[in-house]
């Protein structure tokens, strides 16, 4: 009988760091290198998340700690131009696209930064770091709560690439900036990336995050986002993730939001083994805004795991949250909202919504709404269903002579649109929708190629439906 | 003084010599010696006088008990309880009689004329000797006579272990087993008294039963066990509690409440919970760790929790309802106020399990002073549960901005067919509605008391009709000097 396999992962990393702390450490700033060094004292004292840890109880990940996964801390030599394993557009969207490969940032020509005339600046963090160092030092690893879990220091450990994109104060980039991810090996890869994006004074971004397998090979994904949004600045963060159903992500996004400034982020999971978002949003400017919605359309045995953390610091925020999601097979989800107000954050208001559509009775669902609340003058609700497709309705469109499956599809096609309608790009959402619509007809289970190559819509999503005999 | 010196007799036999037997030989004495081993619990077995199974069932709970550690997920903070610098054991109390009123504290009196409690039963409730105007005993009598008539069995729980071993037997622990959690181990070993009641089947119980109907209710101590068997189409409601503040000095209340509902029966159990809060600044009260469970065990059986939760310094408490019959319905109505530096962590857990189970959800917190105040609920459906439904609304309204006001709610559903809704607000009181008031000459603080009434009318309405009059007095007097 083979021992107990529980933390194999843990001692992986520890070992693999002590064997390869020269090259993973190499080219560091000091600071850098101290981080690394807590992030190692962490890991050699605390254990990786579990399911005995509150957050995670409903998240199994012991199936991963307990499989040999490969790491690698050489960047992927890849010698064929990238466009060859996948292509990337959405039909009449434009954006300026960076990859990553396996968790390094990639380029066919080898240009690792880039500096557009405009000033902003989006590239490698290996070399934003070389490049860059005041702004690199002065945001890297602020964003964070220190060492929040395991993963994080983990990810803090390991990670060495990732994107770096800074917007200078007063900019407004007018083109989305769009990082598509990929996993391509044919090893079980655990791949830990760490991106830094800046948004200084004024300035706007629109954002696009792919995550994508491009083969069925499994591999775990751990990545930690730091965003940081300055005073009057706007952001909308977009987030697709297609990836594989062997392949699982832990994604940790943190944002710093000051004064006056207005983030929307939008988290779109379409596929995935197991997926975890962890998306936390420190409002520490008066004034701000912070738009949090998500979809989840998961089936066979795949996990969904959306934890959200909202923390009101101070007064005169606002914010919402709008998650949806449909859970079909043996999938199961959870979705976990939290509402910090403190002390001083009078004049808060604070919205938090989670619906859930069970299509199968193996699905399962756990749906926590929190609320913590210390200072009086707020306005915070919060509400959350699981339910079904509504039965009358159903039964209006069928008496109209819509078939069973297309009125199913409609409603469940209304339900998502609440979310999808926040996607400030045409082009994007109308993708997007369609990508939805074949996801909920089960023509789309895994992409072979990038998520929105796969949906190349000029018109608006159609049903086939006679409308005359409505 | 007495006390003391009697307990450290107690206490210098216990150490010095071989106390093995000597043990059972001093079973006279009032008192069980401080700290908690398996000879308290011998010798709490042995002064209630108790059968074999009884102690073997205690001993298995404190053997368990020891293995656990101590909860502390809730919202609540505490110095850590010394569990062997407690008394687990004594004997009914005998408080000081006092001659006349003059005697009592006047605060207390002055509380007891805010909630219009007649000058005989205040003079009770305060420990004066009270001798013709009422007659406990023979108001007791009276119900007696009645419930006999109907075959319903309501005594404490200790008469019901001689006098109804099979019926405590068949059912203590069934709804929570001493290995439930921390607090219920706890009390499953050292419980010194509490209630029985026993509905037969087919009978509607008459009267609305209440505990202040027993005699020795007031002094069933720190670790209290109430059992309520509910058999095939029978009802009963159920009221807990003195709605008299009870300036209890101990520190560590841990109850457990079983409630088992069999097919088509219906219990309804209130609540008026209002032990001593503690001082404005925070020093003394009542921890009050509570494990409270229904199960409905037959189909069509109903289980109703209504608890209106004034008083205590921490109050966690989650009386909840395991719908296993189908067709079965679990209802929870809670008023929770916190004021000064009270605590309180409560909610319900409702668990569907049969098919088409029901269940109500309706959470009303307010919290003033410096108190934090939580719901925390379950609602869980299985796999089985077919066309399971839950509403839940969990309100919060803060006054105050030195308070906390906070709600947790879980809910997991494993059952297409489920439908779960919660909802909840968190917000304080309304100016609009407060301007009203005052411009019609309604002074601050009762319009306060006013709003809040309104507020949490929801849940009052569900009280039994005298205790729904003090519940609404209570929450005006918790509520006092927290506005200004």
């Amino acid at each position: 009988m083979p021992k107990k396999t529980e933390n194999i992962l843990q001692d992986n990393i520890l070992e693999y760091y002590r064997e390869n702390e020269s090259v993973l450490n190499s080219g560091l700033l000091d600071s850098a290198k101290n981080i690394k060094e807590e992030a190692f004292s962490f890991l050699t004292n605390n254990k990786l998340p579990d399911n005995k840890d509150e957050k995670w109880r409903n998240t199994d990940l012991s199936s991963i700690y307990s499989q040999k996964l490969t790491l690698d801390c050489q960047a992927e030599k890849y010698d064929k131009s990238i466009d060859e394993i996948f292509v990337c557009e959405v039909h009449g969207f434009e954006s300026l696209k960076f990859s990553m490969l396996n968790g390094w940032f990639y380029s066919p020509d080898n240009e690792k930064i880039k500096v557009f005339e405009n000033g902003l600046v989006v590239g490698s963090m290996i070399e934003a770091q070389k490049q860059f160092p005041e702004i690199f030092e002065k945001y890297f690893n602020s964003v964070i709560e220190e060492n929040r879990h395991g993963l994080i220091a983990a990810n803090s450990l390991l990670a060495n690439d990732g994107l770096f994109v800074y917007v200078p104060d007063n900019l407004v980039v007018d083109d989305s900036v769009q990082l598509i991810k990929m996993l391509n090996r044919e090893e079980n890869l655990f791949v830990n990336s760490r991106n830094l994006i800046i948004l200084g004074k004024n300035s706007k971004l629109s954002f696009l995050h792919c995550d994508d397998s491009i083969n069925h090979s499994p591999g775990f994904l751990n990545t930690v986002t730091e965003i940081v949004v300055c005073e009057n600045a706007h952001l909308h963060l977009n987030k697709l993730q297609n990836l594989n159903d062997s392949t699982s992500m832990v994604n940790s996004t943190f944002i710093n939001q000051y004064e006056n400034s207005n983030i929307t982020v939008n988290v779109i999971t379409y596929n995935g083994g197991l997926i975890r978002n962890e998306l936390k949003v420190n409002m520490l400017g008066q004034g701000s805004h912070a738009d949090l919605n998500g979809i989840y359309l998961m089936d066979k045995s795949q996990h969904i795991d959306n934890q959200v953390f909202v923390n009101h610091a101070v007064p005169n925020c606002s914010s919402s949250e709008l998650f949806k999601g449909v859970l079909d097979n043996r999938s199961s989800g959870v979705f976990n909202g939290y509402i910090f107000v403190g002390r001083n954050a009078q004049n808060t208001s604070a919205f938090q919504q989670n619906n859930n559509i069970l299509m199968s009775s193996d699905a399962k669902i756990d749906t926590q709404p929190f609320l913590e609340i210390y200072a009086d003058d707020v306005k915070c609700s919060h509400g959350a269903t699981v339910g079904q497709l509504d039965t009358e309705a159903l039964f209006y469109m069928k008496q109209r002579g819509i078939g069973d499956s297309d009125a199913r599809l409609l409603l469940m096609f209304a339900f998502t649109a609440e979310v999808t309608s926040k996607i400030n790009i045409e082009a994007l959402r109308l993708s997007i929708e369609d990508m939805i619509k074949k996801r909920l007809r089960g023509e789309l289970s895994i992409c072979d190629k990038c998520v929105l190559h796969c949906s190349v819509p000029d018109m608006p999503p159609e049903f086939d439906i006679d409308l005359s005999k409505i | 003084m007495d006390n003391e010196k009697n307990m450290n007799k107690v206490l210098d036999e216990f150490t010095s010599g071989d106390y093995k037997y000597g043990f059972y030989t001093d079973i006279e004495t009032e008192m069980a010696p401080k700290g908690l081993n398996e000879d308290t619990v011998r010798f709490i077995s042995a002064k209630k006088n108790e059968p074999g199974w009884m102690l073997e069932y205690r001993l298995k709970a404190y053997r368990h008990w020891l293995k656990l550690s101590e909860p502390d997920w809730a919202h609540v903070h505490y110095p850590k309880i010394d569990f062997q610098d407690i008394i687990y054991y004594a004997a009914p109390k005998k408080k000081k009689q006092l001659e006349n009123l003059d005697e009592v504290d006047p605060e207390l009196l002055d509380t007891f004329s805010k909630l219009g409690i007649s000058l005989d039963e205040q003079k009770m409730l305060a420990g004066v000797a009270v001798d013709a105007v009422i007659d406990s005993v023979s108001v007791k009598t009276t119900f007696q006579d009645t419930l006999a008539k109907h075959g319903i069995i309501f005594c404490s729980i200790s008469e019901a272990i001689q006098e109804h071993p099979d019926l405590v037997k068949k059912h203590l622990g069934s709804v929570v087993p001493h290995t439930d959690n921390y607090y219920a181990a706890l009390n499953a070993a050292v419980f010194s008294d509490g209630s029985f009641c026993y509905i037969p089947k087919g009978v509607r119980c008459p009267i609305e039963l209440s505990t202040y109907f027993r005699i020795n209710a007031a002094n069933t101590g720190q670790f209290e066990r109430t059992l309520l068997v509910a058999d095939d189409n029978s009802y009963v409601s159920y009221l807990e509690g003195c709605t008299a503040p009870q300036r209890d000095e101990n520190q560590l209340h841990a109850a457990v409440v079983e409630i088992i509902a069999m097919e088509n029966a219906e219990v309804k159990y209130s609540t008026v919970q209002n032990w001593y809060p503690g001082n404005k600044e925070g020093k003394g009260g009542i921890y009050n760790f509570v494990t409270k469970r229904g199960a409905c065990r037959g189909n069509f059986s109903k289980i109703s929790w209504t608890q209106v939760e004034t008083g205590s310094a921490i109050t966690w408490k989650y009386p909840s309802c395991i719908l296993m019959g189908d067709n079965s319905v679990g209802e929870f109505y809670s008023v929770a106020v916190t004021n000064n530096y009270q605590q309180a962590d409560t909610g319900t857990k409702m668990i569907h399990l049969g098919k088409n189970t029901k269940s109500t959800i309706i959470s009303k917190g307010i919290s003033a002073g410096k108190s934090n105040n939580s719901y925390r609920g379950l609602v869980r459906v299985s796999k089985r549960a077919d066309n399971a439904r839950n509403f839940s609304q969990c309100d919060s309204l803060l006054l105050g901005d030195k308070c906390g006001a906070h709600t947790f709610p879980y809910i997991k559903t494993a059952n297409k067919s489920a439908v779960v809704e919660h909802e909840a607000t968190t917000s304080k009181i309304s100016e609009d509605q407060l301007f009203y008031c005052r411009q019609r000459g309604i002074d601050r603080e009762k319009a306060i008391g006013l709003i809040v009434n309104g507020y949490a009318k929801e849940v009052l309405n569900k009280l039994p009709m005298e205790f729904a009059v003090e519940a609404q007095k209570l929450l005006a007097i918790t509520l006092e000097g927290s506005v200004g």
